[in-house]
């Protein structure tokens, strides 16, 4: 089993999937909800206090907006456990998505240079075109192993 | 009135770890942060509908939510913009939103652009200014100071106090602001002796600026205001443009406003503490270096040309550093007064203005309107009349006690 990060991060469809084909989603609602049930802190509604955009800077400097790096510091773990990754592009809103355009640059350049195994996807517009799309994720899933491979790939 | 509802259009506050701040503002001026509840069909029509074509989703959600409340499906009394500082794409949106809302609803309207450092304490006085647009219209409507009443404006660098009777100013005292309540104290006694008034005659006493807080408990004022819309009245009032459009221009000690008045009640305004640089500090510490009293550089500079000089920063630090380099090279002081002058509008102009919609007559007031060279810079650079009335060091002091009178008939 392997940590498959994906995005749009809150993906539900991505997350299912990756679950059903025996891996391990990474999504930022387990990053949330680690949060939000964090007794003792006190920032609704999503627990992120000021703190976190300069956790951020690890990854953008100051100059970069303040929620920009506020989102990185809630897909840091994520990004750290990630073993392989299924990036969507154009995906619509009710797909999932993070809010910023900026963070999405920059998540998928760091993904891109992890040199993890990485399926890279247009968003479906068709019926064919969504088999398609689920068989391309169950092929590169079930290539993956136990993830120790996908790690060495 | 009940709580005044602020329909929040916003990017990025949850990430940024400040919306608790934002709620925590508007909680302390008896108002609630609402958000416009939007379903996701109406996020992907905005863009099309407003006409912006946007990149992050969370922009057009901000889209979307501005329709909601000029169209009515979202009821709100104030409306609050925020975005990320230094997201560009950020602050086209922020600010085409807070044009529409401003244009098609009537609704008062700020925009904030935050980090992760922005407090309650930073938004309090914007939300202040905010809700009371929102819930004393009334108050605001005006025009006539009646009775016998006092100001007091605490500023950052000088505390102000007025005495007005039937709509006429008795006296003043201004002071430079040390401790909140000695200064007070002093310019008010100023004030009160000037007029040949007893204290207890004052029948109605507003305050306003940085310690109002203090001085509303310490004076048992009737009226405790912040300086936005405090200062739009006294301008209006002061210059006698009360109806009709105007802009109004207060560069001040710490931070400096820009204000669209429409009537006399604030519209789209700016408070910025964006830079030393663009503040009256700058042009103290100038007169310092010129070795001129503060009073005399306004006239330096109008027999200056500030395009003598180079300038290489707006900085306090290093703008200041250009002015000794020039005097160095033998330049004229009244040339660096000039640009001195001319670089602190030029700030406000650039960091400010646009941000408003400026509209004539453009009215200078506070103490910094006095230094004749900083207006004549202004309006250099805006190509109007720039308006400088009576008492513009008094604004504050003559605002408060204008809407103070308004409690002595309730």
């Amino acid at each position: 089993m392997a940590n498959i990060f994906i995005y749009p991060s809150n993906s539900l469809i991505l997350y299912d999937l990756v679950e059903r084909f025996g891996h391990k989603p990474l999504a930022v609602m387990q990053e949330i909800k680690k949060r939000v049930t964090t007794a003792g802190i006190d920032s609704p509604p999503l627990n992120i206090t000021p703190e976190d955009p300069k956790i951020g800077l690890k990854y953008a400097a100051v100059e970069v907006p303040a929620g920009v790096r506020g989102r990185m510091s809630l897909l840091d773990p994520l990004l750290e456990a990630a073993e392989a990754a299924i990036l969507v592009e154009d995906a619509p809103i009710g797909f999932g998505c993070m809010g910023c355009q900026r963070t999405s640059e920059l998540v998928g350049f760091l993904i891109r240079a992890k040199r993890i195994p990485i399926l890279e996807l247009d968003y479906p517009t068709s019926d064919d075109a969504a088999e398609n799309f689920v068989y391309q994720i169950s092929e590169f899933l079930n290539g993956l192993g136990d993830g120790k491979e996908a790690k060495n790939e | 009135m009940n709580e005044i509802e602020v329909a929040q259009i916003s990017c990025g506050s949850e990430y940024t770890g400040i919306q608790g701040e934002i709620e925590s503002a508007a909680e302390r001026v008896g108002a609630k942060i609402i958000f416009p509840d939007i379903d996701l069909a109406e996020v992907e029509a905005a863009e099309e509908k407003f006409g912006l074509k946007v990149t992050s989703p969370d922009l057009k959600l901000m889209l979307a939510r501005a329709i909601s409340v000029v169209e009515g499906h979202t009821t709100a009394d104030a409306v609050f913009i925020g975005t990320c500082f230094r997201c560009a794409e950020g602050a086209l949106v922020r600010n085409e939103i807070r044009r529409y809302i401003h244009d098609k609803s009537g609704l008062p309207v700020i925009s904030y652009s935050y980090t992760e450092r922005t407090t309650a304490d930073t938004l309090l006085t914007r939300m202040e200014a905010l809700t009371t647009i929102a819930k004393r219209r009334s108050l605001l409507a005006r025009e006539k100071q009646s009775g016998l009443t006092a100001g007091i404006d605490s500023g950052s660098t000088t505390t102000k106090a007025v005495i007005m009777q039937d709509n006429e100013i008795l006296g003043f005292g201004w002071v430079t602001s040390t401790d909140v309540l000695k200064s007070a104290e002093e310019a008010y006694s100023i004030a009160l002796k000037e007029s040949g008034i007893e204290r207890d005659a004052v029948q109605a006493i507003g305050v306003t600026g940085y310690g109002r807080f203090i001085l509303g408990k310490a004076f048992n004022a009737d009226l405790v205001q912040e300086e936005i819309t405090v200062n739009s009245k006294g301008a209006v009032y002061l210059a006698d443009r009360q109806k009709g459009a105007a802009t109004v221009i207060d560069v001040g000690g710490m931070d400096n406003k820009a204000i669209s008045v429409q009537d006399g009640i604030p519209g789209i305004f700016t408070m910025g503490g964006i830079c030393a640089g663009a503040s009256g500090r700058f042009l103290e510490m100038t007169a310092k270096r010129l070795g001129v009293d503060i009073t005399e550089l306004g006239k330096l500079a109008l027999a200056g040309m500030a395009s003598e000089i180079s300038m290489n920063s707006y900085c306090i630090v290093f703008g200041i550093q250009s002015l000794v380099n020039s005097l160095s090279k033998g330049s004229r002081h009244e040339d660096v007064a000039a640009a001195a002058c001319y670089s602190v509008a030029e700030q406000v102009f650039e960091q400010q203005l646009q941000e408003i919609e400026v509209r004539e007559p453009v009215i200078m007031v506070g103490g910094t309107s006095l230094i004749e060279g900083l207006p004549q810079a202004m309006r250099e650079l805006l190509q109007v009349e720039v308006i400088v009335p009576p008492y513009a060091q008094l604004i504050g002091a003559v605002g408060s006690a204008l809407l103070a009178s308004g409690f002595i008939e309730e």
